[in-house]
């Protein structure tokens, strides 16, 4: 009786979930490790047929192209790995002054939208879904070949206040030329870093001691201006001067010249992600409760104190996360600089790709490249967010 | 007894709008200071605009090209079967319109508008035909649609799902030779907004149940199939989607077994798929992590196994709190369908390209790209429009 009992209670093994959920994960497992080294024999022998196997050698190749701009020394007679890390490097160039316009104009949308100024407020709501719903490479390749391409030839070249032309080459903006003295300038703004950093560290231990809030990041701003300022003036060679694009001949010189594919691109992504950056920052400010302002008031606290203690800390930790995914974004929609002839890590990759036939090789190391980036990008924002993170029981 | 104070004047119409314009532009005097740029640049801004719309531009580029923009090069003889799709797609958005949608007066408006498109814009017989004929049955599909809501719901909702279906055999034909019913049109023919269209449709119809299988996936305790998911997600979404669409076209001919060949719309819509399934899983997981854990508790009680637990008590609730993230997501398929045009697929984009070829053409750049993005943002526009209506209609987000 015990016996039959025990024997009807044990459940067959292709009936047990637990025997059941760890065979469907190695047959699943299985099916992935299949298809994958099924697709892996088929490149092999793809490739074997045309006569070339997986190598990343040819990277240390003779380029033979040139790029219209670089930031490090490059020439077609340099390898492909230096062509390829040069156009990383107009990714990360076009990334980095991307992320920081594109804030300020969102910043500057998200809250104009919340404007109780009608028109500021119906401009800012027009800004936003014009550009939310555009087609970004539409308008990018309008914004390259209509407006920037149609700019005036040099001859004609449009002068705007702040010695900036505007040409269908480029636009000249004015440009700081080092001079002899600049290495000791930089000696010095060094030191008014560190003196920076000392004065948030002294600030925020004495915020943290007597619980008040002074302005640490503006007080630590102005430590290192006042040292810049000091070390521009007590040098006694300006350690930059100032040099002014103008027209010369058929072309521009001077100052800095961007090209219309650079700002064409830069300006775009700017425009574009601005808007979107401008509905994350509406709703991180409306996400803070009237109350909150209220109870602010009440206790004495004045508008802008409000806005500083109350508001802006609380607004930011639902600002962060998306805000986040936005420059994100922004780096990746950089890769459409193929649409507009700018050099950055696609494009040359592409280039190389198209002259060496390793397309394997290549479209790997492009995927491999922005995904270090998106890693790192979302690693830094997640500690940032942590730290701003509110504190919970 | 306190005496009864005399009843004030209502105030005229006049100082109404004196005190609005006080309160709203002049509040104070960086308020004023903001309104007077604000008003500066948005005159000049549009008269800019109209200026060049009216004065300056050249549309006859748009007007001689309108067909190549529209179909691409899809034989103009085989063109009426497009145009009977997009019939059905007309009646059964009456159907929806009259059955889901509240304010009758706009989708009269709405389904007008072909009408009202044909006879403002410059087009050729045979279109301005098919266009009145969509009035019709788009206000037939909205007649019959008030008569009986109720009963036609279920049916409407079916014939949404198999539109897709009939829309690809349509487009595509049945037989190989030229003379049989329905030839074939290959897809090297599927040009401008058609090929857009199709794309995105393709695209969101097959992305949504692997999005939705990935979010399960990952929020899955086995862990292997929680790393697959997370792993999948997580390298589509760190690169860009140009690189995956290179990777179909280079690198699928490779994958592939000899003498297996993949057209290049296919290519396309494969990589617009899983590139979009990604992006998708994240969004369904959001929804899925906001279902709370009694939900699942109560199924467990009632006996459900864990696929009925899904299918009928979880994913319902979620996926109705994220349609509005959903549409959006579609949104952004939609308006990624354009970088197809950087691998040569000559779709809206890729046609305007080809468009600015032509040497009579030449340099009406800005032209061609503004009524692209036109196209582009009215489409996008009106998805955004039609769902903030759903939404409000469903109640989503309001308990």
């Amino acid at each position: 009786m015990q016996r039959e009992l025990k024997q009807t209670a044990t459940i067959p093994f292709w009936r047990d979930e637990r025997v059941l959920k760890i065979l469907g994960q190695i047959i699943f497992a299985l099916l992935v490790l299949f298809v994958g080294a099924l697709i892996y024999q088929n490149m092999r022998t793809g490739l074997a047929k045309q006569g070339i196997s997986l190598s990343y050698s040819f990277l240390g190749n003779i380029s033979g192209f040139d790029l219209a701009e670089t930031s490090i020394p490059y020439d077609r007679n340099s390898a492909y790995w230096q062509a390829f890390l040069a156009g990383l490097l107009n990714t990360l160039k076009v990334g980095v002054v991307g992320i920081i316009f594109a804030t300020i104009l969102g910043a500057i949308l998200g809250i104009a939208r919340l404007s109780t100024n009608f028109i500021i407020n119906r401009l800012a709501t027009f800004y936003l879904e014009l550009f939310r719903n555009l087609s970004l490479l539409v308008f990018l390749i309008f914004w390259y070949l209509g407006v920037f391409l149609k700019l005036p030839r040099v001859k004609d070249a449009i002068l705007w206040p702040g010695d900036i032309i505007l040409t269908n080459r480029g636009v000249g903006i004015p440009w700081g030329i080092p001079t002899a003295s600049f290495p000791t300038f930089r000696l010095i703004l060094l030191l008014g870093l560190i003196l920076a950093v000392i004065v948030f560290l002294a600030f925020r231990a004495y915020s943290q001691r007597t619980g008040r809030a002074p302005l640490t990041l503006l007080w630590s701003f102005l430590a290192f201006v006042l040292v810049a300022l000091v070390g521009w003036f007590i040098l006694p060679v300006k350690p930059l001067t100032l040099d002014l694009a103008f027209v010369k001949g058929l072309n521009l010189a001077g100052g800095k010249i961007l090209t219309p594919e650079f700002m064409a691109l830069t300006s775009g992504l700017v425009l574009y992600t601005a808007a979107f950056i401008g509905e994350v920052v509406r709703a991180g400010i409306q996400s803070v409760s009237k109350g909150q302002v209220e109870a602010s008031r009440a206790l004495g606290l004045n508008g802008f104190q409000t806005l500083r203690l109350i508001v802006f800390p609380q607004a930011l930790r639902v600002i962060i996360p998306p805000l986040t995914s936005q420059y994100l974004n922004l780096v990746k929609n950089s890769s459409l600089a193929i649409a507009v002839g700018y050099p950055d890590v696609f494009y040359v990759s592409n280039t190389i790709q198209n002259q060496t036939g390793r397309a394997v090789e290549m479209i790997s190391l492009v995927m491999l490249t922005y995904l270090l980036i998106s890693l790192l990008t979302s690693v830094l924002m997640n500690w940032y967010n942590q730290r701003i993170k509110l504190v919970e029981r | 007894m306190a005496s009864v104070e005399p009843v004030l004047p209502p105030m005229s119409e006049r100082s109404n709008i004196l005190r609005w314009a006080r309160k709203n532009l002049f509040g104070s005097w960086y308020d004023a200071i903001l309104t007077i740029l604000g008003a500066w640049i948005a005159y000049w801004a549009l008269s800019g605009l109209l200026t060049w719309v009216f004065t300056v531009a050249e549309w006859k580029v748009i007007v001689v090209n309108m067909r190549l923009l529209m179909i691409g090069q899809y034989p103009l003889e085989q063109a009426w079967r497009l145009w009977v799709w997009l019939a059905l797609l007309v009646f059964l958005s009456g159907n929806s319109l009259a059955i889901w949608g509240r304010g009758s007066r706009y989708a009269i408006a709405l389904l007008l508008l072909p009408v009202v498109l044909a006879f403002v814009f410059p087009f050729g017989d045979e279109p301005r035909k098919w266009l009145v004929i969509l009035t019709v049955t788009g206000l037939a599909g909205w007649g019959i649609g008030r008569t009986s809501p109720e009963v036609l719901k279920r049916s409407v909702i079916a014939g949404w799902v198999i539109s897709l279906p009939i829309i690809i055999l349509l487009t595509r034909g049945l037989s190989e030779s030229e003379t049989g019913f329905l030839p074939d049109v290959r897809t090297n023919l599927w040009g401008g907004l058609l090929l857009t269209f199709l794309l995105t449709v393709v695209g969101i119809m097959f992305s949504f149940p692997i999005g939705v299988l990935l979010a399960l996936g990952r929020r899955s305790e086995l862990p292997i199939i929680r790393w697959f998911s997370v792993g999948y997600i997580e390298l589509v979404r760190g690169v860009p989607l140009i690189s995956i669409l290179f990777m179909m076209s280079l690198m699928l001919p490779l994958f592939l077994p000899d003498g297996w060949t993949v057209d290049r719309v296919i290519r396309a819509m494969v990589a617009i798929t899983l590139f979009s399934a990604a992006y998708l899983a994240e969004n369904v997981r959001g929804g899925l992590q906001a279902i709370p854990k009694g939900q699942y508790e109560a199924a467990e009680a009632l006996g459900l196994s864990g696929a009925q637990t899904m299918i009928f008590i979880i994913l319902p609730q979620a996926l109705r709190l994220i349609i509005p993230i959903l549409v959006g997501q579609f949104i952004a398929v939609f308006k990624d369908t354009s970088l197809v045009a950087i691998v040569g697929l000559l779709d809206l984009l890729g046609m305007g390209k080809t468009v600015l070829a032509q040497p009579e053409f030449l340099g009406l750049q800005r032209e061609v790209y503004v009524f692209i993005s036109l196209i582009f943002w009215v489409l996008s526009y009106g998805m955004s429009y039609l769902s903030q209506q759903l939404e409000a209609r469903l109640g989503v987000g309001i308990r």
